[in-house]
Parts: structure tokens; C-alpha cells; sequence
């Protein structure tokens, strides 16, 4: 069973230039050390501050598989911290979100906690005396993340203590988070609604992998978008308004051609990073909203208020597992919860500023094709459970990913590259090998 | 018109789903009709708030067109759905203002390959006459766990 545990060319060998080996996908002790490994070692986005706008305000969340709370103390600070009691583990918080008032209080002994996470409180405290209770971890209270970027109200975690800083690991990528700040007129973003949540069957890393993955919409969303396309063309004779509905806009740019995907190119970033969509994309020709121009032009001026309008990223993979559309303000989180299980978390923003116009598409654009209810999304998982399901075969170990691949490609670089490339595929499986091992101690001779 | 003749129509219209008369089912709504099932607790804006579905007419007819599509492989095998449906309760019979409504609790199955999913909920139906005939102006399905992490819903509760 430790094949890999304490392996690290074991786990480097899974990742070839071209290929990967299926263990990535549907072996449980990958799994279980991409929860040691990879997830504590690079930045995991764990919310947003617009979730916890007043002193008392939570969210939990997950690192891995690990619970964490994130909570607003009374001088306004953000604390990120592990959702387990001191004494007996239990989890503090379990609501998604909340107000806990002036202080944490555990429903099991009545412990008690500082919105900061320190100790407030224990019950008897008689009975720990000349125990030595002070020189305990549980003496401390909640245990604190001590790496945490709240980068323009995204609030990003890193749980070991040896790990890139925040700005080496995202570098450029986050100019994508920054274009849709900037789309707000007034430079701010807001969550006012409960994601919508799906639960895939299959690997995390799937989803993952799909969102910068080109040559499949045409392909395996024929059967919704073409369909809809092909509905819409005969059905608007008989419609009031000729101008195509915004379903029609959301769904119609999935029939692309493979030349549409080609030309509008992928951007790869170092670390795992990367988007579809750079000269334009799927997003580009959705109907303008009145008057979101004229107010994007006066806070900053004509120039720049196009370069932010006009910048149409597709998906952006912020790696390892969440993805961000700008020009539809929805950010994906692909939270794993075993090897062959995914939880989707799809939350659409608000533009702070901008015509309610822009948060109803979101919305839309979320329901239409990251709900459980998508026929988009059923396209897809189906997919998702197909490739879970064949990569049991013994007939061939390895993925292959080798479109446009060339011989003299760098990892962890900044390149424009072809758009029906799978180099951020690659680029994702670099990063992987490189943060699963990074800490990974080397297993000795005489163990094996 | 009597009340059991509303009646008979919310039970009619579960018969066409189970036995997959869709374009039949399809029929049973007007040209303006929404079908919408909420995301939250006593939703009160289809738009403003995240639902799962908010859909007219255009984007049910391509949902249904998609199920019997050739290359519509998540119905390779296809799914099958039974509502078991409580005696629908009339909250408003107003003839002078052509309103109907009803509130009908509900526990749907649906089904594809060895996979079996069941949701309990209630399913609300705003009505009207349209010739003589009665049509859906509204169906809302509220589902008693909203917020819960589904996996696929293909077809129709």
C-alpha cells in the first residue's frame, strides 16, 4: 500500500512530459498525500472578506480535507484558523457562516474563544491547576494558519510552514482577480449569495484539468449548446424580440470551431497557473449593459476603462483547484473530498457600483452552467465519470497530453501559446509533482 | 370550472413526466410560462437570487429536444423519473381574475443506470385558462434541501 508515502521519485515518475499515470487520478494513496503534500503547501483560496463584513462574522472552509474557520475579530482583523477545539477536537463552527457574536464557544465543554482565536475561557478551571496547563498546546486556544494573503478581499492560506510566498506563487496570474475587481465602478467585489453546489463523481483534478481544456466543448457539449443553437433558429420566427436571448449569447460560443479556440490562445503563468481566452473568447459578445461604460470611463478614463472591458479571460486556473471568470464574475472552487469524489462550489460577485444588470448574469450564466440542474454541467460530469470509471483499465496507465507539445518547452514559465494546446495541462502536472514533493521527506534504503 | 378538475391537471401532468410524453407535458404550460426551482429558504426573486432553474419556454423545449438528442450521452443510458405527489391543496380558485394556485408536496425519484436519487419537496403551480383549457403560468419546486450538494437532475420534478 506505501508505494508512494515517503517516495518522492516514486510521485515524480506519475508525471512524464507528455503523459501522467492514471495513479494521479484513482489511487487513494495519492490522494491521501495530495491532503498532506500539495494542499498545505500552496495557497488555497478560503473566501472572501465581503463574507464577514462585521466583528463576529465566520465562514468555515476547508484546506484539503482539513476544517477551517475564518473569522472578523472586534479590531476588524481576519483570522484564519483550524475549526477544532483544543481539547477534544471538536469542530467550533459547522454553518457555512455566522455571527458568533463577541466570542467562540465550543457546544461540547464550553471552552471558550476569542474572536482572534485565543483562549477566553474554560469551565472548572480549578482542575487544571498545577497540571502545567499553561505550557499546552490547548493553553493557546484555537491553532492559528500563520500564512495568510488577504489579496484584494480573497483570502488565501498556506498551512506549511516551508512553501512559496504568495506574491513568487501567483506572480502574474492575479491579474486576473485584479480585472474583475477592476470591473467594478467602484473597485470592489461582494458575495451576497450561497454558491451553487454539485457534487461530481471523480477526481478533482478533472475539473481542474477541463477548464483550460478547448477541444471538448464542441464535442461534448453538441447535445446542449447545439442544441440550443438549433432550437433558437428555428423558434425566433415565432418570438416577440428578435435579438437572441442571453441564454441563447451563454450557450451559442460553446459550438465554436476548433480556429476560434486556436486563435484566442492560452496564457500559462509559473506554478501551475493559466487561461484560456486572451485575445478574446467566449464572453466577448454578450449585449452591453446602459450606462456601465460612461460610469467605468469617469472613474478611469477612456483608455483603461476599455482594457479592463475588453480583457475577456475565459477560465482562469488559479492551481491547484479553483477557477475565476472574470467577465462573468464566478469564481469555481473544486474542493476534494476523496480520490473519486468532488465537491463543486460555483459563487458568483457583485460589482460594487455596476447595474444590477451585471449580478442578474452572473446568476444566470451560474445556474445555466455550473448547476446541478446545467445541461451543460451534465454534459460534462458525465464525461468526468466515463474517464474515473476507464482508467481502471490495465490496457494502457497513462493520460495522454501531448497536444501541441514541443520538445524545447520550459516549465514555470510565462507564455502565449496556441488555445487548443494542452500545455497548461502540463503545466498543472508540473506544479503538482513539484508542490506534492516539496516537503516530502525521502523514504531510506533499509525501509523498503 | 370545479375544483377537482385543477386537481386532475397537476395529477395529469406528473402522468405525462413519468411516462415521458414530453412535448404533451410541454403543452400543459403557456407561451409565457417559468419554470423555477429556488435555491434558497422562501426565495423571493427568481433572478436576483441564485436559483437552480429559472426557465422559459425556449430553454425547456431545449432541454427536452437535448434528452433525445444522438449525442446527448448522459441520457446513454436514459433516466426515468416517478413523483409520488400528496393531494394537491387549492390556495386561490378566482375565476373573475383567472388565477389558480395550488401547493402540492411531492417526492421525486429519478433514475439512470444503477443510480437512484430521491428529493422530497413541494411544488407550487400558478394557473390559468387559455381557451377554455387550463395552462401553467408557474411551477416553483421547492425542494426541502435546497442548498444541498446534488449531483445531476436531468429531468423534471
Amino acid at each position: 500500500m506505501n508505494k508512494y508515502e515517503n517516495n518522492k521519485k516514486a510521485v515524480q515518475k506519475l508525471v512524464l512530459d507528455k503523459s501522467v499515470h492514471r495513479d494521479v487520478y484513482i489511487n487513494e494513496e495519492i490522494f491521501k498525500l495530495e491532503m498532506e503534500q500539495l494542499f498545505p503547501n500552496v495557497w488555497i483560496f478560503i473566501g472572501h472578506a465581503s463574507q464577514i463584513k462585521t466583528p463576529g462574522d465566520f465562514i468555515t472552509s476547508k484546506i484539503g480535507n482539513q476544517p477551517i474557520l475564518v473569522s472578523r475579530h472586534r479590531d476588524n482583523s481576519i483570522h484564519v484558523l483550524y475549526n477544532r477545539c483544543p481539547h477534544k477536537g471538536v469542530k467550533i463552527a459547522s454553518e457555512p457562516c455566522g455571527n458568533t457574536g463577541k466570542f467562540f464557544r465550543c457546544p461540547y465543554h464550553a471552552w471558550s474563544f476569542k474572536t482572534d482565536g485565543s483562549l477566553l475561557a474554560v469551565p472548572l478551571k480549578k482542575g487544571y491547576e498545577g497540571t502545567g496547563f499553561a505550557d499546552t498546546a490547548a493553553s493557546k486556544g484555537l491553532s492559528k494558519v500563520e500564512n495568510v494573503k488577504i489579496y484584494k478581499d480573497f483570502i488565501f492560506a498556506r498551512l506549511s510552514k516551508n512553501g512559496p510566498s504568495f506574491e513568487d506563487y501567483f506572480g502574474d496570474s492575479l491579474s486576473t482577480i485584479d480585472n474583475m475587481v477592476d470591473r467594478s465602478p467602484n473597485g470592489a467585489l461582494e458575495i451576497v449569495s450561497s454558491p451553487i453546489r454539485y457534487m461530481h463523481t471523480c477526481n478533482w483534478k478533472m475539473l481542474v484539468e477541463n477548464q483550460t481544456d478547448t477541444c471538448h466543448p464542441m464535442v461534448a457539449h453538441e447535445s446542449s449548446a447545439g442544441t440550443a443553437v438549433k432550437v433558437w433558429e428555428r423558434e425566433k420566427v415565432n418570438s416577440v424580440s428578435k435579438d437572441t436571448p442571453i441564454a441563447v449569447q451563454f450557450y451559442a460560443p460553446f459550438m465554436s470551431p476548433y480556429e476560434f479556440y486556436e486563435s484566442t490562445g492560452i496564457r500559462i503563468w509559473p506554478n501551475g497557473h493559466g487561461h484560456t481566452g486572451v485575445t478574446g473568447s467566449i464572453h466577448q459578445d454578450y449585449t452591453d449593459v446602459d450606462g456601465y461604460m460612461e460610469q467605468m470611463v469617469e472613474k478611469h478614463g477612456d483608455e483603461k476603462a476599455k482594457q479592463i472591458i475588453n480583457d475577456v479571460r475565459h477560465n482562469t486556473v488559479y492551481f491547484p483547484n479553483i477557477m475565476v471568470k472574470g467577465a462573468v464574475q464566478i469564481l469555481r472552487n473544486f474542493i476534494p473530498i476523496s480520490v473519486d469524489k468532488t465537491l463543486v462550489e460555483s459563487w458568483c460577485f457583485r460589482l460594487v457600483g455596476a447595474p444590477q444588470k451585471f449580478f442578474e448574469r452572473s446568476l444566470m450564466y451560474n445556474r445555466f452552467i455550473n448547476a446541478p440542474t446545467s445541461i451543460v454541467g451534465h454534459d460534462d460530469l458525465e464525461m468526468y465519470e466515463r474517464a474515473q470509471e476507464g482508467l481502471k483499465s490495465d490496457g494502457n496507465e497513462w493520460v495522454n497530453l501531448q497536444r501541441l507539445y514541443d520538445e524545447d518547452e520550459k516549465h514555470d514559465v510565462t507564455e502565449i501559446i496556441n488555445g487548443t494546446s494542452e500545455r497548461q495541462m502540463r503545466n498543472q502536472f508540473n506544479a503538482w509533482s513539484k508542490y506534492m514533493t516539496l516537503n516530502m521527506s525521502e523514504k531510506l534504503e533499509a525501509a523498503e | 370550472m370545479k375544483q377537482e378538475t385543477i386537481i386532475d391537471f397537476i395529477y395529469e401532468e406528473a402522468f405525462l413526466l413519468d411516462t415521458m410524453q414530453w412535448s404533451k407535458w410541454l403543452e400543459l404550460y403557456d407561451k409565457d410560462a417559468r419554470y423555477w426551482m429556488p435555491m434558497e429558504w422562501n426565495q423571493t426573486d427568481p433572478m436576483m437570487q441564485q436559483s437552480l432553474m429559472y426557465e422559459d419556454m425556449l430553454l425547456l423545449t431545449i432541454r427536452v429536444e437535448r434528452l433525445s438528442g444522438e449525442r446527448t450521452f448522459s441520457q446513454k443510458p436514459k433516466s426515468r423519473s416517478h413523483h409520488i405527489l400528496q393531494t394537491p391543496k387549492i390556495l386561490e380558485f378566482n375565476e373573475e381574475k383567472d388565477l389558480f394556485k395550488t401547493w402540492t408536496p411531492f417526492t421525486y425519484t429519478e433514475t439512470r443506470g444503477d443510480i437512484l436519487e430521491r428529493f422530497s419537496g413541494w411544488a407550487s403551480h400558478d394557473l390559468k385558462l387559455v381557451d377554455n383549457n387550463i395552462k401553467i403560468s408557474l411551477k416553483r419546486i421547492d425542494l426541502i434541501n435546497f442548498d444541498a450538494p446534488f449531483s445531476n437532475i436531468q429531468l423534471f420534478m
